[in-house]
């Protein structure tokens, strides 16, 4: 019980530190979205600079008590203002057309990256030195090379030599978003590079983890017990070793899926990808505050979930966190 | 490891000087190795550099590929990429060192009082770990660095160190927390030694790999994080380092054209330089659980078949304690 009520705790501080941050992120910054617009419209008049300042509530009256008040109220109607660059675009809007593009394509990429991770290092745990061990430094060779500069290698080879995938963006421009095959095809077509780089470059991380705790999992006497009543391998291997050793795995994987949101930034800039990173990059370098602040608040919402998701699961996986308050 | 002697018997062994660099795993030799050229390259690089590496050549119009004169060939204008390489890695290096330093003594802090005081301290410095742990790191620190005004590592390196060092504290707390309840621990404080000298006697060297692995992985993040923002154009670009040479190369097109000897040298670098980093790393995992170690090669010794259920070989050197 003491240990639900520290989570909750722990979630109710950290929803307040990403809110607070978020509030503090313009007001640090230099400039405001209405400058931000009038550099792109200088023929604005001093009448409708005005109206804009009313518009996006940066007018700065009031002490910083009352503005930080009035963004509280704000946020819990659900109202995240409007979009400078895209004006008059709602942020919702915005957040509403790119997460999805983020959110399948990374959420999958995280997934797949995942299950062969596991499978790999319950391989090579079990057979140190093995064939399947082997592999793990060229994998971490990959994970320490700089993602960006993987991609645009990937890119120059199987897209502009080889003509294999294309190697820019979502979909293939011009194409009617929705639901018919000829979008679908191509976006399929447009995610395999950028899935694959992402794969490749965070496989090792699981594969590691994985293969370290099923060693020290295989030194455990139920383990030898198992072996000894003759069971197959494959039954000591899956249902003995590795179902005890994927624990902490399973929880790394609760929190990578809520940095899905987040995650492939650099992917979605190098493949030009419509998700949010892409976006994210767009509004830092278009001074467009309130789309920067949507989207901190839904990357940091995400995480968060996915934190509570991860609890949930230990709590389920292992039955020792019900008995044991200790974290 | 010279405050040894002074310890009372201790869980850890601590071998001799001596011993010490031999019985580090191979894989941490190799990482130690390559990362001790990448460290002279970094204080000697400006010096041996054979040209400006800011030097441009008015008559040049694309990249030239190596020849003798430019050993790593010339950007599209004109300047010479070994020495931009040369110049560039001092500036990485000293960025990984100067996040690494920050962030691990930031961890320690926070991990061995919130591990050692448990109680009120515990609890708030384990909420506050938790907090930086779920803020989204990259896109924060694209916001922070690309609007503050920084100009040199310091800033740079303050700003992802606050960022990074919450991981390591968490580990260090749990570590912390376990070797608090051995007898040892308690046999100190039953002889009247002050809490901070317990900490930094008793608890922290045998902490001293973890805190390692800690500070090299925080290394590697450095690395990755600031080559990753100068590529996506938060940088200085007035000084070179392997971030702002990769960029320049994807500015010029280096990619499409096929200037190999443009992209090519800095990214792989790079990539050697995380190689290092994370081989030591492996090394340092191994000398604190010997299970990881790679058996393969002892496994010949053996008449019949190694089993993975058979229990680790561990080799005695020197008479048995």
């Amino acid at each position: 019980m003491q240990f639900i009520i520290r989570r909750l705790g722990f979630y109710a501080v950290a929803a307040w530190a990403a809110v607070t941050v978020n509030f503090f992120i313009p007001r640090v910054l230099p400039g405001t979205p209405v400058e931000a617009m009038l550099a792109q419209h200088p023929q604005l008049t001093a009448a409708a600079v005005r109206a804009l300042d009313i518009e996006f509530g940066v007018g700065r009256q009031g002490s910083l008590v009352h503005q930080y008040g009035a963004y509280l109220s704000q946020l819990f109607s659900g109202n995240l203002g409007v979009s400078t660059s895209a004006y008059p675009a709602t942020v919702t809007s915005v957040l509403g057309t790119t997460i999805p593009w983020t959110l399948m394509l990374v959420g999958l990429a995280t997934i797949v990256s995942f299950v062969l991770g596991t499978l790999l290092g319950i391989l090579a745990g079990w057979r140190r030195g093995g064939r399947f061990d082997q592999l793990l430094p060229a994998f971490t060779f990959l994970q320490a090379t700089p993602y960006f500069f993987l991609a645009l290698v990937a890119i120059q080879l199987f897209s502009n030599d080889w003509h294999l995938f294309p190697g820019y963006g979502g979909y293939t421009l011009g194409d009617h978003i929705g639901f018919n095959g000829a979008f679908i095809s191509s976006a399929l077509r447009h995610g395999i590079l950028p899935a694959a780089t992402i794969i490749v470059t965070s496989m090792a991380g699981w594969m590691l983890q994985m293969r370290n705790v099923m060693i020290t999992t295989i030194g455990e006497d139920y383990v030898l017990a198992a072996e000894a009543k003759g069971l197959s391998t494959r039954r000591v291997m899956f249902t003995y070793a590795a179902r005890n050793a994927i624990l902490p795995n399973i929880a790394g994987f609760a929190l990578a899926i809520g940095f899905v949101v987040a995650g492939a930034l650099v992917m979605e800039i190098v493949f030009s990808y419509p998700g949010v990173g892409y976006t994210l990059y767009n509004a830092v370098t278009q001074d467009d505050f309130p789309v920067m602040q949507g989207i901190f608040l839904a990357i940091s919402g995400a995480v968060l979930l996915a934190c509570l998701l991860a609890d949930v699961i230990y709590v389920i996986a292992d039955p020792r966190t019900r008995t044991r308050a200790a974290y | 490891m010279a405050v040894a002697v002074s310890l009372p018997p201790s869980p850890a062994v601590v071998p001799r000087r001596g011993q010490f660099l031999r019985a580090m795993p191979a894989k941490a030799k190799v990482g130690g190795a390559i990362l001790a050229v990448f460290v002279l390259i970094a204080i000697i690089g400006p010096a041996i550099a054979p040209f400006d590496p800011s030097a441009t050549n008015p008559l040049a119009t694309a990249p030239a590929p190596p020849t003798l004169h430019h050993l790593l060939g010339t950007t599209s204008t004109g300047g010479d990429v070994l020495s931009q390489l040369l110049v560039g890695l001092r500036s990485s290096v000293l960025l990984g060192v100067l996040t690494a330093s920050i962030a691990t003594l930031l961890s320690m802090a926070t991990g061995l009082t919130a591990g050692f005081l448990g109680g009120v301290a515990d609890e708030g410095l384990s909420l506050l770990m938790n907090v930086f742990i779920v803020l989204p790191a990259l896109p924060l620190l694209i916001v922070l660095l690309g609007y503050l005004p920084h100009s040199g590592d310091l800033p740079t390196a303050i700003v992802l160190s606050a960022l990074g060092w919450s991981w390591g504290a968490r580990v260090i707390r749990a570590q912390t927390l376990t070797l608090r309840g051995r007898d040892y621990i308690a046999a100190a404080r039953e002889t009247g030694e002050r809490t901070w000298r317990i900490v930094v006697f008793e608890i922290l060297p045998n902490e001293v790999s973890l805190i390692a692995a800690n500070f090299v992985g925080t290394f590697l993040y450095a690395i990755l994080t600031s080559v990753a923002l100068a590529f996506i154009g938060v940088a200085n670009f007035s000084t070179w380092n392997l971030g702002t040479i990769l960029f320049w190369a994807q500015n010029g097109n280096a990619f499409n054209i096929g200037a190999w000897w443009w992209y090519v040298p800095p990214g792989v670098a790079a990539a050697l330089l995380g190689m290092s980093l994370v081989l030591l790393n492996f090394g340092l995992d191994e000398l604190g659980n010997p299970r990881l170690r790679d058996s393969s090669g002892r496994r010949k010794r053996h008449q019949r078949a190694w089993r993975p259920t058979d229990p680790t070989p561990v080799e005695r050197r020197g008479p048995a304690t």
